[in-house]
């Protein structure tokens, strides 16, 4: 095959931080070229300069394409040449249908009219190409994460594409939707469409891919075919050294049962007569690492922040027991002060103040703690928030930096740290591990096991089975709002858990 | 570095107000600076000051009160009938006048925090409805005039301690503030050096101790050459310091810079943003109230149009000083700030003889200026 796009030794700084260093790849025509790397390695920065979101002249090195040398200026002429990047954060427009979204910044427009025949015939072609059986007229807003991504990638087919980048096009899918993306790839490829793409999830660059191209730290480690590889040869290259086992062990028994839901059920705060969350039963261990496992959708998040003080929900019936004792929760502060804690899968919308410093955030939780009289002792704060940053090994250079620029596994930390300082009995962390680097993932995995050797409760809400397999004494499984099943580690396998939800 | 970027604003606006006030000096052949003219300053602007002071927390929730200019002047009137028309005692009225403008304010913060309809829509309700009732209550005539003891607030000075001549109070009490200002950045130091916290080299500390021990005295001076020290400049100088407290050092003061910043993360650490809304909407009522009472002190008289367009200029005093239109950012020295420049930017002009015309257009670039310099600044941190 011929070389596509070569990007030779690119450099890019960041005022003096070096981003980028000396980094090289090669891509072939019509391949899927996968590149991996822990947060912050570099990936998107790449990206971004191929697509011209940092112009010509802001970095060094150069971008041969085509057999030309290529200065893009910007992404629309980028666009121009045929590479198309849909980032992870998607470009829609909630309110506007699939086929304005689609055609956007680039309608079917006859002097100034818009041609809405035309828009609508090739909405509906482009549609079947991606395999996304909807109404071209219904709302970006009323379709899931998963068909979202299918419509970004239908906006990108529009267009003259030779080249598709795609950052992190499954961190917010479930395994079904992330499969039937990956399959979308792989036809795509067939029809000569050239993609990188950019993921967390080593499965399924395994999968797809025909070269894999690895960065750490700003630089290009290697690229090797896609041939006889494996997880651990891959995270190998991504953290520089060998991580034997993915999960540490474990050496806690649990003792009795710390924390009981009876006969939850929770209805939508919008729809009156939805039931989302359906009559369930859960217990936790003092020392217990309990797992709950589901797709995307089956309602987990949703029951998590219901038990925490009705943070979700309206018409919530059930019991709350601590030791024993019933409690009623009726505001989030009384759900914390009775040792409760829900740390929140999105840490950027709702786990942290980003504008803040890590000191301020880390005391929010539990500011009564850092007061003395009427006034936040800012010293005290500094101190515990400096313990925490050894404590979690974060990667920052004080504790004055603001949240906003730190990389994800780091801003997790921070949550973390929050939690921690409010020192609760009962921890519900859901999905910790989103967005996390692989070396990082394993810090958060022995920060649980840390949790759990001190007698705490942890509940972890995961979609990614391994994680909660590898993770949890126990798991739930649930499916639609309920319960569908309870395993222990011993008995816990992916074919298990995906029976159960498949069952119901 | 961090808190050297994060203040460039406000370092920024520092400087413009310096060199705005040298280029007024020199335009107007030194009256700009005269010991008159300072004082004057002061006392005009002592409004706009405590309504900026209410408006800079109503912002860094990342909202606005449009209502208060209305609300001023409804508190105004209210004052005249009580003192004037029904002859009340001043240590009745005032507290009824303060418990009133609070009342509007919870008001505004019912339908805001507690029933979410969108601020622009309440304060903007609030406007109209108490434009409506100052006119109402005053019957479209003007009360006049206030005892004695009422306008003392806005216009009266200090007794002299020396007798005649130069005055000794003035300078005597800003003495006084510059030194208690000096103990304490002392003690702070020292404090955070005990704890082996980071802090500025001792030429940088020394440097700024000195400045603004140096700004106050200069006050002192100023107050001291002219009619002594106003007894509004203690009020001003009391709010300030009480409002930086609670902004900067209190938990409820950093409930509401998380509630501006990101109100979901905020709700999920278990703070009560409704709450914190609604009471952060209750205290400018009440600033408010406060300013209608010294507006109607300064001009000995209530009347129907006084208190034209202070809602707007309370708000860009604020966002000259620093504050974010999108919440979570700003200091209440900040709105200190940013009515100076905009105190200083409308004497100076008139003083040049320029009517309230050019007065607004330049006061509109100035806004404009300010927050486009922000931005700027924040996009290039961002790429950075």
């Amino acid at each position: 095959m011929d070389t596509l796009l070569e990007m030779r030794s690119i450099t890019k700084r960041f005022d003096s931080v070096l981003a980028l260093d000396n980094v090289s790849i090669t891509v072939k025509k019509g391949e899927i070229h996968a590149i991996v790397g822990e947060n912050g390695a570099g990936k998107s920065t790449l990206m971004k300069i191929l697509s011209g979101v940092y112009p010509y002249g802001d970095y060094e090195g150069e971008i041969i394409y085509k057999g030309e040398t290529c200065r893009f200026k910007d992404i629309r002429e980028s666009e121009k040449q045929g590479i198309v990047i849909i980032h992870q954060e998607l470009a829609l427009i909630p309110y506007l249908s699939i086929s304005e979204n689609i055609f956007i910044g680039n309608e079917q427009a006859k002097r100034g009219l818009i041609d809405w025949n035309v828009t609508h015939q090739k909405t509906k072609a482009l549609l079947k190409q991606v395999g996304l059986d909807e109404n071209p007229n219904t709302l970006v807003s009323n379709i899931g994460v998963g068909k979202q991504q299918l419509v970004e990638i239908a906006k990108a087919l529009s267009k003259r594409v030779d080249v598709l980048v795609l950052d992190e096009p499954t961190a917010a899918l479930n395994d079904i939707e992330s499969e039937n993306l990956l399959n979308l790839l792989l036809e795509l490829k067939k029809e000569g469409i050239t993609c990188i793409l950019i993921s967390h999830k080593l499965q399924e660059l395994l999968k797809v891919s025909d070269q894999i191209t690895i960065i750490r730290d700003g630089k290009t480690v290697e690229t090797f075919p896609n041939e006889n590889v494996d997880e651990n040869r891959i995270i190998r290259g991504m953290v520089g050294r060998d991580i034997l086992d993915r999960f540490p062990a474990r050496d806690v028994v649990p003792g009795e049962v710390l924390f009981e839901v009876k006969d939850w059920t929770v209805y939508h705060p919008d729809i009156a007569d939805k039931k989302v969350i359906d009559h369930i039963n859960l217990y936790a261990r003092k020392g217990e690492v309990v797992g709950i496992a589901g797709l995307m959708g089956a309602g987990r998040t949703e029951f998590a922040m219901s038990l925490f003080g009705g943070a979700y929900g309206a018409k919530i019936s059930g019991q709350i027991l601590k030791d024993g004792k019933p409690l009623v929760l009726k505001s989030i502060s009384q759900a914390i002060d009775n040792g409760i804690a829900y740390v929140t899968e999105d840490r950027k919308q709702f786990g942290l103040l980003l504008d803040e410093t890590i000191c301020r955030n880390t005391s929010l939780a539990n500011l009564k703690a850092v007061t003395q009289g009427l006034a936040v002792d800012e010293i005290k704060e500094k101190r515990v928030a400096e313990d925490y940053r050894g404590k979690m090994d974060l990667r920052a250079r004080d504790v004055m930096q603001h949240a906003k620029n730190l990389s994800g596994g780091n801003q997790q930390k921070v949550v973390l740290s929050k939690w921690l300082f409010a020192d609760p009995d009962v921890l519900i962390l859901d999905e910790p591990t989103r967005g996390v680097d692989v070396g990082a993932k394993y810090e958060i995995y022995q920060i649980i096991n840390e949790l759990a050797r001190q007698g705490k409760c942890v509940i972890v809400i995961s979609s990614e089975l391994p994680e909660v397999i590898g993770l949890s004494d126990r798991i739930y499984i649930m499916n639609e709002g309920r319960i569908v099943g309870e395993l222990p580690q011993a008995e816990a396998t992916q074919e298990a858990i995906m029976e159960r939800i498949m069952e119901h | 570095m961090s808190t050297i970027r994060g203040n460039i604003k406000q370092l920024g606006m520092i400087i413009a107000l310096v060199a705005m006030t040298i280029l007024f000096q020199i335009t107007t052949n030194g009256t700009m600076l005269l010991p008159g003219n300072i004082t004057n300053l002061i006392l005009q602007n002592s409004h706009i000051l405590i309504l900026a002071i209410g408006m800079m927390l109503v912002i860094i929730t990342g909202r606005v009160d449009l209502s208060v200019g209305s609300l001023a002047g409804f508190s105004s009137a209210l004052s005249g009938i009580f003192i004037i028309s029904w002859g009340l005692p001043l240590w009745v009225a005032m507290p009824v006048v303060l418990l009133i403008g609070a009342l509007a304010g919870a008001w505004n913060g019912y339908w805001i925090a507690y029933r979410n309809i969108p601020f622009f829509v309440v304060t903007l309700a609030g406007m109209l409805a108490f434009q409506g009732l100052t006119m109402a209550v005053l019957g479209g005539g003007t009360i006049a005039t206030f005892p004695r003891a009422f306008t003392q607030i806005a216009s009266g000075f200090l007794p002299n301690l020396a007798g005649g001549g130069f005055n000794v109070t003035a300078i005597a009490l800003c003495g006084l503030g510059a030194l208690v200002f000096v103990v304490f950045e002392l003690r702070k130091r020292k404090t955070i050096q005990k704890f082996e916290g980071e802090v500025a080299s001792m030429p940088f500390f020394l440097a700024k101790l000195i400045l603004i021990a140096g700004a106050i005295m200069l006050f002192g001076y100023w107050f001291a050459e002219a009619r002594g020290m106003p007894i509004i400049m203690i009020l001003l100088a009391f709010l300030v310091i009480l409002y930086s407290f609670i902004a900067s050092k209190t938990v409820m003061g950093r409930h509401i810079y998380a509630t501006g910043g990101n109100p979901k993360a905020a709700e999920l650490n278990g703070i009560k943003t409704k709450k914190v809304v609604f009471w952060v909407y209750v205290n400018m009522g009440m600033l408010a109230a406060l300013a209608g009472m010294v507006v109607a002190a300064r001009f000995d008289a209530a009347s129907p149009r006084a208190d034209a367009g202070f809602e707007l200029q309370a708000i860009a005093a604020s966002f000259i000083g620093g504050a974010s239109p999108l919440g979570g950012v700003g200091k209440i020295v900040g709105a200190v700030i940013g009515a100076m420049v905009m105190g200083v930017l409308n004497n100076g002009l008139r003083l040049l003889g320029h009517g309230a015309d050019i007065q607004l257009a330049i006061t509109g670039f100035v806004l404009l200026a300010a927050v486009a310099f922000d931005v700027y600044v924040k996009t290039k941190s961002k790429s950075a």
